[in-house]
């Protein structure tokens, strides 16, 4: 059997953010518009793997994915051995900021799930200048904590297998095994307390409730695509969060969960393409 | 239905395979029924109905019977498919040690899930 590429390539990019050194890895396919995507809570920019090997998506656009410190191949920072990791707005959004002028993508389109789909909802508010497009994939303006987050970070509870069981069944029931399993392994993968970390950004700092109806559309479009089957960002929060934003477009996908572009790809692309479409004629 | 809980889960390998640092016992109540589950290094090894006494687990699992008869369809709806899904509704209540809850989650949900109707074949 003879061995097969993906047209992904990887790099890690030294970059300060928040003042500190650090060590960012950023995958990308394709030559095009820009479209930066920004992965879940507790996983890392695999989610995007099946994007980035899609032609119909890579002919058009460069898609862009980093993994946030803390996750997947991107390092936390010197001193993180004593620290407690915990994701906030302003963080998140510098972040993105910083690695897009790292990258010189001008206006790219951004789409980003769960965690990422809420920034998504602050950069619109906050930055919409910025961007060609915002896609907002399970963005919901705020979620209550369902069950005890301390769970996620003790010695008696493995962290990965607890995470990776929490979200199991946010996978729509479509799913097909492989990728459902993939989605979830990155879960299992997370390091000690990240998950937890994010969620801090996610239940409390990065409620956007009192905030979200003043994004303006006029100056970024904005697109909602949230899963039927999600239990922690509901069907019903996205479409509110859209019924308050003049102009935003909103979908609901059938059968699909919490992770769309990582869960079952080819049904999440029904969906994305004519998406990209609309974008590309904007 | 939850008499089949010990004859599936047992006949599942992987699942026991994955149970083997579990031993516990735990209530499951549906509606006003309710058991307690014994289990011994992954293998449930008695399934008791009450009414109860002065039942003894380590942790209980409560949920009305409408909402656990979703939970047990072939495809359940959203919102039913999964018992994170049922507690975020409160349609489920966790209480008691739920250490052994969390740190065996995915052994819970699978052995639960084993109840739906469909997975019997």
């Amino acid at each position: 059997m003879s061995a097969r590429f993906e047209p992904i390539t990887g790099r890690y990019m030294h970059l300060d953010l928040f003042g500190r050194p650090h060590r960012i890895y950023v995958e990308e396919a394709g030559q095009g518009t820009p479209l930066l995507c920004l992965h879940t809570a507790g996983a890392d920019g695999r989610q995007y793997r099946a994007l980035m090997n899609d032609a119909r998506v890579t002919k058009n656009h460069r898609v862009i994915a980093f993994d946030m410190p803390w996750h997947g191949k991107s390092s936390p920072p010197a001193g993180w051995h004593d620290e407690e990791y915990q994701l906030t707005s302003a963080n998140y959004t510098s972040m993105i900021l910083e690695i897009m002028a790292a990258l010189d993508l001008d206006r790219p389109i951004v789409m980003g799930c769960s965690i990422g789909g809420r920034i998504a909802l602050h950069l619109a508010l906050d930055h919409p200048e910025r961007f060609r497009a915002i896609i907002g994939l399970q963005a919901g303006a705020h979620v209550d904590p369902y069950y005890d987050l301390n769970f996620l970070h003790r010695p008696d509870v493995h962290g990965g297998e607890v995470a990776a069981a929490i979200v199991s069944g946010l996978v729509g029931p479509d799913a097909p095994d492989g990728a459902r399993w993939e989605t979830l392994w990155h879960y299992m993968q997370g390091g000690p307390g990240v998950f937890k970390g994010d969620l801090y950004f996610y239940k409390i700092d990065g409620d956007i409730r009192t905030r979200v109806a003043e994004i303006d559309t006029r100056r970024c479009p904005l697109f909602l695509l949230s899963g039927e089957y999600d239990y922690s960002c509901l069907p019903e929060e996205s479409l509110a969060v859209a019924a308050s934003i003049r102009g935003s477009e909103v979908t609901i996908m059938k059968g699909l969960g919490h992770f769309p572009m990582s869960e079952n790809p080819p049904e999440f692309l029904k969906y994305l393409l004519p998406v990209l479409e609309k974008i590309a004629r904007m | 239905m939850i008499d089949a809980l010990q004859r599936l889960v047992n006949a599942d390998a992987a699942l026991v395979r994955r149970g083997r640092y579990l031993t516990t016992t735990f209530l499951l109540q549906i509606g006003q029924a309710a058991w307690l589950i014994a289990i011994c290094e992954g293998r449930i090894v008695s399934v008791t109905p009450g009414p109860f006494v002065m039942p003894s687990s380590s942790f209980a699992l409560r949920a009305d019977a409408e909402a656990w008869s979703k939970f047990c369809e072939h495809r359940p709806p959203p919102g039913s498919n999964d018992l994170m899904a049922l507690i975020k509704r409160r349609a489920l209540k966790a209480e008691g040690d739920l250490q052994i809850f969390m740190a065996n989650l995915r052994y819970f949900k699978e052995a639960l899930g084993k109840l739906r109707q469909g997975a019997d074949a």
